[in-house]
């Protein structure tokens, strides 16, 4: 028998805030976290909208042997993962006494490997390249080193799954404690902000270029849409089996009915309608529910006209003619990549517990597929108790999650 | 550079970086009991001290600058031979 698995905390370190009531609070009254970052304009850059957010200064929390191996979003990762453990009261205390896993959704790690690379061209002598380099550097700095920090005994890996990383990690999650492998693990998403790490995405032509009004240019199934704006952060949810939230005394706040995956098989960019439908419909034959019980939908949108385009066909595939609020909280973020699919979950259960939906900003005019679709331009008070976050990546992984209140 | 002024050089940039008082480095004291070195964070300080300084501490050399003093010794006999 398949155990129940729940979410009893929630952290995040964002563009929209760094606390939960602060990011509930961006989320009703439409904030926006872009902004046009010069720099990027005299690197070169095609775009140089961004989403900002300071790097936290961790001096006084945790000691130079500590923060020498973590990159920035191994930071944002820290901040958002000790908010969510207290959020779900849990203390050192218990995480030294039980085995808490930790999957965590990272993609890249651009800054110390460019580092790294200067000086050993540079100096030619890999001494200079210091010790954090290499811990900073790697696909899995994130999970090495909140697996470190917080003493964590359970599993412990990333997962790199391009923009459904985040997504993934909470999916991959959550069938560990269903088949009874873990009891709790530590989910989450983390994406660097930095130039570096997303030039040779600029390159791509995929960012817009509505650089004359910042707060404009994430416009997801808007018929002017230009491509997306790239932002960063990190997320956390602390997951854990019925059981062990009741046992502990855990403040209970949902339950993830189900998890959904599929890959296109196809274009390593360019997204297709049958992949992310057939995950979506995985995620709602695993929940057992029926479509119309889903009270709103998170999309993956990204603001690119074919990624929008083929998700909202495949939303309609599945949803048809129901009135099911539709919206992409990357209107207000920008595109927070490998943090998307956990920071998404987030936005989502904020306006579940606070019953509303954020507003799908910019969307002035629908075009043939997104007019299909019930998308809310502003903030609407609504009570909801079920919703699902669609996350989709490079690649074509996609990856859909179903939450239900509690 | 004169001595005092290197072994000043020396002891603020080791301070800054390992974040320990000056204070706390004297002459006698170990390298690595003060500044809390392991085996990675014992790179950073050869790396410092090379980047820094321009003096580079050889692996068959480490063990042998145990000291504040011989670390002050060793940069500054490298620098002046």
């Amino acid at each position: 028998m398949q155990k129940r698995v729940v979410i009893t905390g929630m952290g995040i370190y964002s563009c929209l805030g760094k606390t939960l009531d602060e990011v509930r609070d961006s989320l009703y009254h439409g904030k926006s976290g872009i902004i046009f970052d010069p720099v990027r304009k005299e690197m070169g850059f095609r775009s140089a909208l961004t989403a900002y957010l300071e790097v936290p200064d961790l001096k006084k929390e945790l000691s130079r042997s500590q923060r020498v191996y973590m990159p920035e979003q191994a930071k944002y990762a820290y901040c958002a993962t000790i908010d969510a453990l207290r959020n779900a009261g849990i203390d050192q205390d218990y995480l030294n006494t039980h085995d808490v896993g930790l999957l965590y959704g990272n993609d890249s790690s651009t800054v110390p490997n460019v580092k790294a690379v200067d000086t050993m061209r540079e100096k030619k002598d890999t001494t200079l390249v210091g010790s954090g380099a290499i811990f900073q550097s790697m696909n899995s700095t994130v999970t090495m080193n909140l697996g470190c920090i917080f003493k964590l005994k359970g599993i412990n890996l990333t997962v790199s799954g391009a923009c459904a990383s985040g997504s993934h990690a909470i999916g991959l999650g959550a069938l560990l404690i269903q088949n009874g492998l873990q009891e709790m693990v530590v989910c989450g998403g983390a994406q660097e902000v930095n130039p570096w790490s997303i030039g040779s995405f600029d390159g791509i032509s995929a960012f817009s270029i509505r650089e004359n009004e910042p707060t404009k240019a994430s416009r997801p199934f808007d018929r002017d849409r230009d491509g997306l704006v790239p932002g960063g952060g990190a997320a956390t949810v602390i997951i854990e089996s019925y059981e062990s939230a009741i046992r502990r005394g855990a403040p209970i706040l949902a339950e993830i009915l189900s998890y959904g995956f599929s890959s296109n098989g196809d274009h390593i960019s360019s997204p297709n309608v049958e992949g992310p439908s057939k995950s979506l419909m995985m995620a709602i034959r695993r929940a057992g529910i029926d479509v119309s019980e889903i009270g709103y939908i998170n999309a993956h949108a990204t603001s690119t006209h074919v990624g929008d385009t083929n998700e909202a066909k495949a939303i309609y595939n599945v949803i048809g003619d129901r009135r099911i609020e539709v919206t992409s909280t990357k209107s207000q973020t920008g595109h927070e990549m490998w943090m998307a699919g956990a920071s998404e979950v987030i936005y989502s259960m904020l306006m579940m517990k606070n019953d509303f939906i954020a507003a799908n900003l910019n969307f002035e005019n629908p075009d043939e597929d997104s007019a299909k679709l019930l998308i809310p331009d502003k903030c609407i008070e609504k009570h909801f108790d079920t919703f699902l976050s669609n996350s989709f990546g490079f690649g074509g992984t996609n990856s859909t999650l179903i939450i239900r209140n509690m | 550079m004169e001595k005092n002024e290197l072994i000043e050089k020396i002891n603020e940039v080791l301070a800054e970086e390992f974040e320990v008082e000056v204070s706390a480095i004297t002459p006698d004291a170990d390298i690595k009991d003060t500044l809390e070195l392991d085996s990675l964070s014992l790179v950073d300080m050869v790396a410092l001290i090379e980047s820094e300084f321009g003096v580079k501490i050889k692996g068959t050399e480490v063990s042998q600058v145990k000291t504040f003093g011989a670390l002050y010794d060793f940069v500054y006999d490298k620098q002046n031979a």
